[in-house]
């Protein structure tokens, strides 16, 4: 009887198995729908004429697909009273981004070294007081910084949105770069010190050639918070130096005119291209950032 | 000299930072504490009146319903993405062939800005021409799908686009978590014929106990800081039926000209933040030091 039945069972479960592997792919895939659909439905719907748009079904492929939204968004949409569409700035986050990266992730480099390598007395307390100001929600800081912008004569400007930037990214570059350098023996300092190497000359020749990966990781973080940020961008702007979320939004929710659903979407394409390459070309180094932010140790 | 130099180098190069620290965090901290205590409107005053901004801020109606809605958006966010992002990870981790392509599918909202996700989910709720549209378009005409503009509902928008911007990201935590457990439990488990689903709620999740710590701190922090996303899909509304502490913060700060009220609301918020986050930060660092 056992003898019998064995067999039959075995293909049962096989079966059973084979579904289930199905079941999986397919949920699989469903899910994958539902993350990919709103960029689908952004995208199409950015390629269509806005009597498209009207008639048509949200979901559906553009009959005929145009650029002129794109090119309306990026030269030409209304932020206000200004016409002259994201590129502005989309250059002005440009221009705040990238100082503002390459300072804080100088500045959190140094600071990592000197918590992680060359622990001094009350260097654990300063490292632990850096490490909450990660933590605050910024608007505990909005009202005296908008005043100190102001006394110090860069509020509403570029280099005062730059100098925010790097001010409250300096808890999360020093955090990721002291994380990195803890895992180094402290021997090799040691030894380096014995050999008459001080202590910029270690970090220059030692430290540094080490660092690529977790400059990388620093860079994509505090470009991708930068990039996105809207907070500050709104709170430390004024017209002409926001950034390009502020005029993502102001593009969004301007009331002259027809209300363009294509270039509204063509426009936040344009305003998430830039993370969403740096995501798509160095993912992997994306997702220790993100990691490293949430699991410290 | 030059010795001297060489010898306190480290604190020379780490001073600047950790005084900048001191004084646009806590400095700063601590203006927003003393300005909260007194009768400042349009420009700060620094003469200290009691608790009279608070007391102002918890008869606000329009607070009350910005704390009622951080209760509803928090809890439904927290849960739902934890539960959502679980599930992903444990069917990823179930040796798929394109595992690395439905990660990076799964992930790629987290790189996006809240004010893209905001832009777009506008759009795809907007009664008039997104789902709703389409739906009745496929001959449903009493379909109605109107939460964006509908008081009582609005808020939930809010969570279905952060759902969607947040939970491949609590995937990620979820299944680097599920990756380190230790591999020889699973298989004597396995050995022993325990069925899958008893080893995943025997043994495996439990272990990740940390994880679920870390995923709830990260999206507690991002749903009490929630801002940008609020903006970009409801502006607050329809009325202020969709604000939260941060946009009422905003909004006392920069367009209601009411500083007390602005540095009373952002103190309540960092109070939150912090009965949150401290002790998960001295845990974490007490246990390193150990």
């Amino acid at each position: 009887m056992t003898d019998l039945s064995m067999p039959q069972t075995r293909t049962q479960s096989a079966m059973g198995k084979i579904a289930l592997r199905w079941l999986l792919y397919v949920l699989l895939g469903l899910f994958a729908l539902y993350y990919l659909m709103p960029l689908f439905v952004m995208l199409t719907t950015s390629l269509k004429s806005l009597e498209e748009i009207r008639t048509g079904s949200l979901m559906s492929l553009p009959r005929e697909v145009s650029l002129d939204a794109w090119k309306t968004a990026w030269s030409g949409a209304c932020t206000g009273i200004q016409c002259e569409g994201l590129r502005p700035y989309f250059w002005n986050s440009v221009l705040i981004a990238v100082p503002a990266v390459a300072i804080s992730t100088l500045l959190g480099a140094l600071n990592g070294y000197v918590v992680a390598q060359w622990r001094f007395k009350g260097a654990n307390i300063i490292f632990s007081l850096m490490l909450f100001g990660c933590f605050i929600p910024f608007q505990v800081v909005l009202l005296p910084m908008a005043r100190l912008l102001g006394i110090m004569g860069i509020a509403g400007t570029i280099p005062g949105l730059i100098f925010v930037h790097v001010i409250y990214g300096l808890g999360f570059t020093t955090l990721f770069f002291r994380n990195y350098y803890v895992t180094i023996p402290a021997e090799l300092t040691k030894a380096a010190r014995v050999d008459g190497a001080g202590f910029l000359r270690i970090f220059w020749s030692i430290f540094l050639p080490l660092s690529l990966p977790i400059i990388v990781v620093t860079v994509i973080w505090q470009f991708t918070q930068i990039w996105n940020d809207f907070l500050f961008g709104v709170s430390f702007s004024q017209a002409g130096t926001q950034p390009v979320t502020v005029a993502l939004n102001n593009i969004v929710n301007s009331t002259t005119g027809v209300k363009e659903y294509n270039v509204d979407m063509a426009a936040a394409i344009i305003a998430g291209l830039p993370t969403l390459l740096v995501y798509v070309v160095a993912g992997k180094y994306f997702i220790r950032g993100l990691t490293a932010g949430s699991v410290k140790g | 000299m030059s010795e001297w130099l060489e010898n306190h180098l480290p604190k020379v190069v780490l001073a600047p930072s950790f005084i900048a620290v001191l004084i646009f965090v806590y400095g700063f901290i601590g203006w927003t504490a003393w300005v909260s205590l007194t009768r400042s409107k349009l420009l700060p005053k620094y003469e200290i009146k009691g608790f009279i901004q608070y007391e102002r801020l918890f008869d606000s109606p329009r607070w009350d319903t910005a704390i009622n809605n951080l209760y509803i958006f928090g809890a439904l966010f927290i849960v739902i993405a934890m539960v959502l992002g679980l599930l992903l990870a444990i069917l990823l981790d179930q040796k798929i062939r394109v595992e690395g392509a439905i990660r990076t599918i799964y992930l790629y909202p987290m790189a996006l800005s809240m004010i893209v996700t905001g832009t777009a989910w506008k759009w795809i709720l907007n009664p008039g021409l997104g789902i709703e549209a389409m739906v009745q378009g496929w001959g449903f005409p009493n379909f109605e799908f109107d939460w964006l503009v509908n008081p009582d509902y609005a808020i939930y928008t809010i969570v279905l686009a952060a759902i969607w911007q947040s939970s491949g990201f609590v995937m990620a935590l979820f299944l680097a978590g599920l990756r380190s457990v230790d591999g020889e439990i699973i298989k004597a488990a396995q050995v022993d014929g325990i069925p899958t689903w008893r080893i995943y709620t025997a043994i495996i999740i439990p272990s990740m106990a940390p994880i679920f710590l870390s995923a709830f701190i990260v999206l507690a922090h991002l749903a009490i800081k929630s801002f940008d996303l609020v903006i970009a899909l409801t502006g607050g509304g329809p009325g202020y039926a969709t604000d939260m502490p941060a946009t009422y913060m905003y909004a006392m700060a920069f367009s209601r000209g009411d500083i007390g009220q602005a540095a009373s609301s952002a103190m309540i918020m960092m109070l939150v933040v912090f009965a949150i986050v401290v002790p998960y930060l001295y845990s974490e660092l007490r246990a390193k030091n150990d």
